[in-house]
């Protein structure tokens, strides 16, 4: 069980790009750790919502205000996600 | 999977190429409607429903012709954050059986938009209006000072809805859906909150019921959001920290249940609300298998926790036919095995007189699904069916996918409420006649069943027992009268228009004559249906009558009521020494059906005009009265208008 919850860095981050490429209806999106937001066509405040919602539905986790708030890049929510997974 | 409404538990899961399918999408293929129907109607996590939602957007733009769902543009206002729900509503649209289109609208500019102040990004008006009200907006999330100011407080929360729902009516004329205001997560008097007018859970509460009133007064859709939010719970409903982050207004778990329970609605206001219940029996309304368990065995009724689960689903069987819907059995059973409980057992609520139509044999249930719509005619697309058996519903899925059919539970405590969740027979309006409505399709389902006895049209109509009444017209009918002249345009020959005021004169001679026809038959009474008025012409012997208007009731096609009406018509003719009738046709974009009325009733075509109307003439001596299937029933008998000669049956 707890094998299945510890989840690597890459292997969230493909998920996450996944995710994005679905919410952006844009499956030639790549994402890396120094992704943000902004680079991304399509990524604006409201797809940063879906986003958001279906990182955490996706990933049965509940993330914080602040660690939600204080977010930079893709590596930073990759590494939030690895953290609340694995906890 | 036990019984979720969050996670819409009467669906099924969707196929695992379901993202393929989506994109595999063609606006020219064949189907199209039926296959984006078929692909929504399973349980929909946000993603999926989005990629299905943006299917059909993008099918809308290529020209696809989503027949037979419904089209529908709908424009949602709103003060928080509606994306997700925009963006996954067209799926479970679908699966009401609407195609839907959303007008692309900013937050925050719900006065603004409702008073024509901004133009929306479309020019395509919408077909309905959402107004999403929430306590902020409303200001009715806080508590007030005094009972006083609490009443202030909701009174101009509706005002302020009222300029909103006012403001839409004059800039869309489009339907006005509004939403209920969910009950506050904080009792800070705990019960005493209940009774404290200033704590925001009466505010809101008062507001509801306003809001109730002012639907009513306004003719707008409400959409109990309150009631969902309480059957999630109020806790769960709002997630606090996705409000302050993204002024979501609930918790995203919840969009496909919202998104499902606002697309019945939608589904409702286009007809698409099922009108049909077919139940399985065995394991369904009853625990056991009547062929083997014998009566004895069966577990119904209050002795057993089993029996009770099963008293519930007839129970809500009961109350759906008591709101209009028709009841149908459909049971792998001899007729007489499973007619046993309806009719000896003391625990049973349902009787046989409850069933429309009732389907207990060897066949396989997808032909006995199709023989009931058949019977009923009503379309498939009508029906509901539930059953206990997985094999069977799946089988029924697959060779009738109009037809609903929800999953159930292991367990039958659960099967009436997963019934009742699944949202079948929502409704945006209820008036007697839909109440009635069971009643006549159970009529003309006895009508069908006589039919299939018959040997032929003659035969039939004989074992209609058919009465039919005339009279002249008369006060207490007027406005029936008056009705039928306004509304009739298929069955018109004329389509001459009356008011109330023109009929009351025809009342006392200010006609040569004038009928009302009433007709009944062994399963059903039509009331009034048939109306005939006669002028007299410039004929030098003043022996001739023209037929100024002759109407009837589509309802009573095929049945012979228009020999009928000429008989009568003719019998009071002669009585006056008229020896010809003259008869018109007046065409127009409704009435292709009579053109040739009074060619059928034996007229000689006497004269044809370039408009394409005719005229006719029947000369009464040569006229015979034919032998008819319909049993004179005296009310008033028919007499020419004037000092009132007749005497009241």
């Amino acid at each position: 069980m707890c094998g299945d919850l510890l989840m690597d860095t890459s292997a969230v981050l493909a998920r996450v790009t996944d995710i994005v490429r679905d919410t952006l209806d844009d499956d030639d999106i790549l994402l890396s750790p120094d992704t943000v937001a902004s680079n991304v066509p399509g990524w604006d405040s409201l797809a940063h919502i879906r986003i958001m919602v279906a990182v955490e539905q996706a990933f049965h986790i509940r993330l914080k205000t602040d660690q939600i708030t204080s977010l930079k890049d893709v590596g930073g929510l990759v590494d939030l996600i690895v953290q609340a997974t694995s906890s | 999977m036990s019984f979720s409404r969050a996670r819409l538990s009467w669906l099924t899961e969707p196929p695992a190429d379901f993202r393929r399918r989506c994109k595999d999408l063609r606006a020219d293929q064949t189907a199209l409607g039926e296959a984006v129907q078929s692909l929504a109607t399973h349980r929909l996590d946000n993603p999926s429903a989005e990629q299905l939602s943006r299917a059909i957007k993008r099918l809308t733009a290529e020209g696809a012709d989503p027949a037979p769902l419904s089209q529908l543009r709908l424009l949602v206002l709103k003060a928080a954050t509606y994306d997700l729900v925009e963006a996954c509503l067209p799926a479970a649209a679908a699966r009401a059986g609407v195609w839907l289109d959303i007008c692309p609208s900013a937050s925050d500019q719900i006065e603004q938009i409702a008073l024509g102040m901004v133009p929306l990004d479309s020019p395509s008006k919408p077909d309905a209006v959402l107004v999403t009200l929430d306590p902020f907006w409303l200001d009715l999330g806080r508590s007030a000072s005094t009972s006083a100011e609490a009443e202030e407080r909701v009174a101009t929360a509706i005002e302020r809805l009222g300029v909103v729902m006012d403001g839409i009516a004059k800039t869309f004329a489009a339907t006005v859906i509004v939403t209920s205001v969910p009950p506050p997560q904080q009792r800070l008097f705990g019960s005493y909150d209940a009774r404290a007018a200033f704590s925001p859970a009466r505010l809101i509460d008062a507001f509801n019921r306003a809001l109730v009133t002012r639907c009513d007064d306004f003719g707008a859709i409400l959409f109990d959001v309150a009631a969902i939010s309480q059957s999630v719970g109020t806790d769960n409903w709002l997630d606090n920290r996705l409000y302050n982050l993204y002024k979501l207004p609930f918790s995203p778990d919840f969009v496909p249940l919202y998104c499902d329970s606002l697309a019945r609605i939608l589904g409702a206001i286009r007809g698409k609300s099922r009108k049909c219940l077919v139940l399985d029996l065995d394991n369904t309304c009853w625990g056991g298998v009547i062929g083997d368990d014998g009566i004895e065995n069966i577990r119904i009724g209050p002795g057993s926790a089993e029996g009770e689960s099963f008293l519930a689903v007839q129970r809500l069987a009961l109350e759906l036919k008591g709101r209009g819907v028709v009841l149908a059995v459909s049971s792998k059973n001899d007729d007489e095995t499973a007619r046993g409980p309806f009719r000896n057992h003391p625990e049973m609520l349902l009787r046989e007189s409850d069933i429309a139509v009732f389907q207990a044999n060897w066949n396989d249930k997808p032909s006995n699904l199709e023989a009931i719509a058949r019977t009923l005619s009503i379309g498939l697309d009508a029906l509901v069916f539930l059953d206990d058996n997985s094999a069977e519903r799946a089988q029924v899925r697959a060779a009738l996918p109009a037809v609903a059919v929800p999953e159930l539970p292991d367990d039958p405590a659960d099967y009436a409420a997963t019934l009742s969740a699944g949202g079948y027979f929502e409704a945006v309006a209820f008036s007697d006649e839909d109440r009635s409505r069971a009643a006549s399709y159970a009529a003309n389902a006895k009508r069908a069943e006589v039919e299939a006895q018959s040997r032929d049209l003659g035969d039939y109509l004989s074992a209609l027992s058919m009465t039919i009444q005339f009279a002249p017209f008369d006060a207490m009918n007027r406005a029936r009268i008056a009705q039928l002249i306004n509304k009739s345009n298929q069955f018109n020959l004329t389509s001459r228009r009356y008011s109330e005021t023109d009929v009351a004169a025809m009342e006392n001679g200010g006609v040569e004559f004038t009928l009302q026809t009433r007709l009944a038959d062994r399963f059903s009474d039509f009331g009034m249906i048939g109306v005939v008025i006669c002028r007299a012409t410039d004929a030098p012997e003043s022996n001739e009558w023209a037929i100024d208007t002759w109407l009837m009731s589509c309802r009573v096609l095929g049945r012979r009521v228009e020999e009928a009406m000429l008989a009568e018509v003719v019998a009071r003719a002669r009585a006056r020494g008229i020896g010809v009738l003259r008869g018109q046709y007046i065409p127009t974009a409704k009435n292709g059906m009579v053109s040739t009325h009074f060619d059928k009733l034996g007229f000689t075509r006497t004269g044809t005009h370039p408009s394409g109307a005719c005229d006719y003439a029947l000369v009464l001596a040569d006229y015979e009265t034919p032998k008819l299937p319909h049993t004179r029933v005296d009310g008033n008998e028919a007499s020419p208008a004037g000092p009132k000669a007749q005497q009241p049956a």
